[in-house]
């Protein structure tokens, strides 16, 4: 390129003319193709690789991955100033781009400390200095990802993750549900709301299990749907309207079940259509219902 | 290199064209150590590695000791809490990705720019770039082992990699170079860890002691390239200003990482000052120092003098 400007008169001085463009041409050609395949190969790699495992968190406030590949310098500010060793910087072969800082939840996760010092330390602007409120932040979000081997869907109580939710009641809420299995006890199940988790991975650092944890923070785009914005949701336009928007609706009455509210169509031993009134009906010998009769 | 005008006095027999006449492994600046002492004769060295492990140890003291003195590595860091510096190469790709960079990356890049323009933009190459240690390596072992050929691709291949750097950032509107840059990648590694890194320093040293003689940072390396535009103005410059002395001994091409910026100086072709004022030139001093006719010296871009 610019280089040649100094060094082709001496190549023109020793060099007939023709001769000096036709090795000029040759040579041009030669190395301009050469880098070009050094840049694509590199190019090639970046694409391939700028896919962030699921695992690698990136630091609060971190623009969206593309921006984020575009803005950050890897010089490992971010990490230096992490109070809690959280933050590391990708090393060839890691799986996320080379330099650029991530964790992983299960090792150490996010403290979620009010400065943010993290971002306070970007010089670039990888991390958006505009997340001024920690709780904001989007590193991720806490799916509970094995409903089988998670302690609570076994009817058990550890709800530890719930425990050390920052945002606990928000961010994680226990949902109680039937047990149908003891058919008499209650499973408090560990739910998460995307509205209020930042992702900072606690919940999947404390979980009791041995190796792999129940509850993992994913990045949000593996670990949320698209909102169906065309379904409108019924109960959000009756709220919004104040009314039901089709209008009142003909309620018929369940033969048995008269005097119950409407839709309520939970019975107890004895209630409901009489025995007799179906013809042919016999009761299960063993009794079911809220009532099992089971005994440990 | 056919350099044959009359020398100005009986050619060093360990010197490399002495060595050349003789058959043997040549062992330029060998006569240099004899005229000035070993320690005259290092002295651009040993200051210039000062500089580099010195930078290095700035970086190194926090993690290792915990001293912060400089947080960060090459690539973006801050001193003493205030003082903050960053790549100029690493904001040229930013822009060219399409990322306008915070205050604290432009002023701290504006810093090094300035301070690149203003002294040697190569003088990153050879005392500050932690890959200088490689290649110097590889070539000082090739000199030993008496190495010779080898197939280095041309000059110029790294401006055309600096400018598919940059249409590569652009196009992929990220830093794309950074995914495999060995410059910031070994610099980082020392500091924060290696990974599969070694490989590619690794693979730098036996492509340069190899294949190609000074292959990375004299042909290829897109980082130096940027610094070698950058150095075209810089008033810190090497100067062949008693080339009258020169007896043609060769040990400077021998010893200079980009020996094609010697022979307009030294002798005279295409100009008439001595002054080495190709941006390719990394102020390194090591030809000052293995010249035993103490021809060379450092000196400012203003000095035409000849003595």
């Amino acid at each position: 390129m610019s280089d040649k400007d100094t060094r082709s008169p001496a190549r023109a001085a020793t060099t007939a003319a023709p001769v000096s463009r036709r090795r000029f041409l040759k040579d041009a050609a030669g190395v301009a193709g050469g880098a070009g395949l050094l840049a694509l190969g590199a190019g090639l790699y970046a694409r391939q690789a700028s896919a962030l495992p699921a695992t690698a968190i990136r630091p609060p406030g971190a623009l969206a991955e593309p921006d984020f590949l575009a803005a950050c310098v890897r010089c490992g500010l971010c990490v230096r100033d992490c109070p809690y060793d959280t933050l590391k910087l990708a090393e060839l072969g890691d799986g996320v781009a080379t330099g650029t800082p991530y964790f992983e939840a299960r090792k150490i996760p996010c403290e979620m400390c009010d400065d943010i010092p993290c971002v306070a330390a970007c010089p670039t602007g990888a991390l958006d200095r505009g997340l001024t409120d920690i709780g904001k932040a989007k590193m991720g979000l806490a799916v509970l990802i094995d409903q089988e081997n998670c302690l609570n869907f076994l009817g058990l109580r550890c709800d530890v993750c719930y425990r050390v939710c920052p945002v606990i009641d928000k961010a994680i809420t226990l949902e109680r549900i039937h047990n149908p299995r003891s058919d008499r006890h209650a499973m408090l199940l560990p739910t998460v709301h995307s509205e209020y988790c930042t992702g900072c991975g606690k919940c999947e650092k404390s979980c009791v299990l041995p190796g792999e944890s129940a509850i993992k923070v994913l990045p949000i785009k593996l670990a949320q749907g698209s909102k169906a914005e065309h379904y409108r949701r019924g109960w959000e336009e009756k709220k919004a309207a104040g009314e039901s928007l089709i209008g009142e609706q003909v309620e018929l009455p369940v033969r048995g079940l008269e005097g119950k509210a409407y839709g309520d169509t939970r019975v107890r031993p004895g209630e409901g259509p009489a025995a007799d009134a179906v013809p042919d009906y016999k009761p299960s010998a063993r009794p079911g219902g809220v009532d099992s009769g089971w005994k440990p | 290199m056919s350099a044959q005008t009359p020398a100005a006095g009986k050619v060093p027999p360990t010197s490399i064209r002495g060595a050349a006449q003789r058959g043997v492994i040549a062992r330029p600046g060998r006569e240099a150590i004899e005229s000035k002492g070993w320690l005259r004769a290092h002295k651009w060295l040993l200051l210039r590695r000062l500089s580099q492990f010195g930078i290095l140890a700035l970086f190194l003291v926090g993690p290792w000791f915990g001293a912060w003195l400089v947080k960060g590595n090459l690539s973006s860091s801050l001193t003493l809490g205030v003082l903050p510096l960053t790549d100029p190469f690493l904001i040229a790709q930013q822009l060219a990705a399409g990322h306008m960079p915070f205050r604290e990356a432009l002023i701290g890049g504006g810093i090094v720019l300035a301070f690149y323009l203003l002294f040697g933009g190569r003088l990153f190459c050879s005392w500050v770039c932690p890959v200088n240690l490689v290649t110097d390596a590889a070539a000082w072992l090739r000199r030993r082992l008496g190495l010779k050929g080898g197939k280095a691709p041309a000059g110029n291949t790294r401006y055309w990699l600096l400018g598919f750097v940059l249409i590569a950032a652009a196009a992929s509107g990220s830093l794309a170079w950074e995914w495999v840059n060995p410059v910031s990648m070994f610099h980082r590694g020392l500091i924060f860890g290696f990974g599969l890194a070694w490989g590619i320093v690794g693979g730098i040293f036996f492509y340069d002691l190899l294949i190609a003689p000074r292959g990375w940072c004299g042909h290829l390396c897109p980082q130096g390239a940027f610094y070698g535009l950058l150095g075209r103005t810089a008033v810190m410059r090497v100067s062949a200003a008693r080339r009258a002395a020169c007896n043609d001994c060769m040990d400077c091409f021998a010893v200079c990482p980009e020996p094609q910026v010697i022979r307009p100086a030294l002798k005279g072709v295409g100009q008439d000052h001595p002054l080495i004022l190709d941006g390719d030139c990394t102020t390194c001093g090591r030809c000052v120092d293995v010249c035993g006719k103490d021809v060379f010296r450092i000196t400012t871009r203003f000095n035409r003098s000849e003595s």
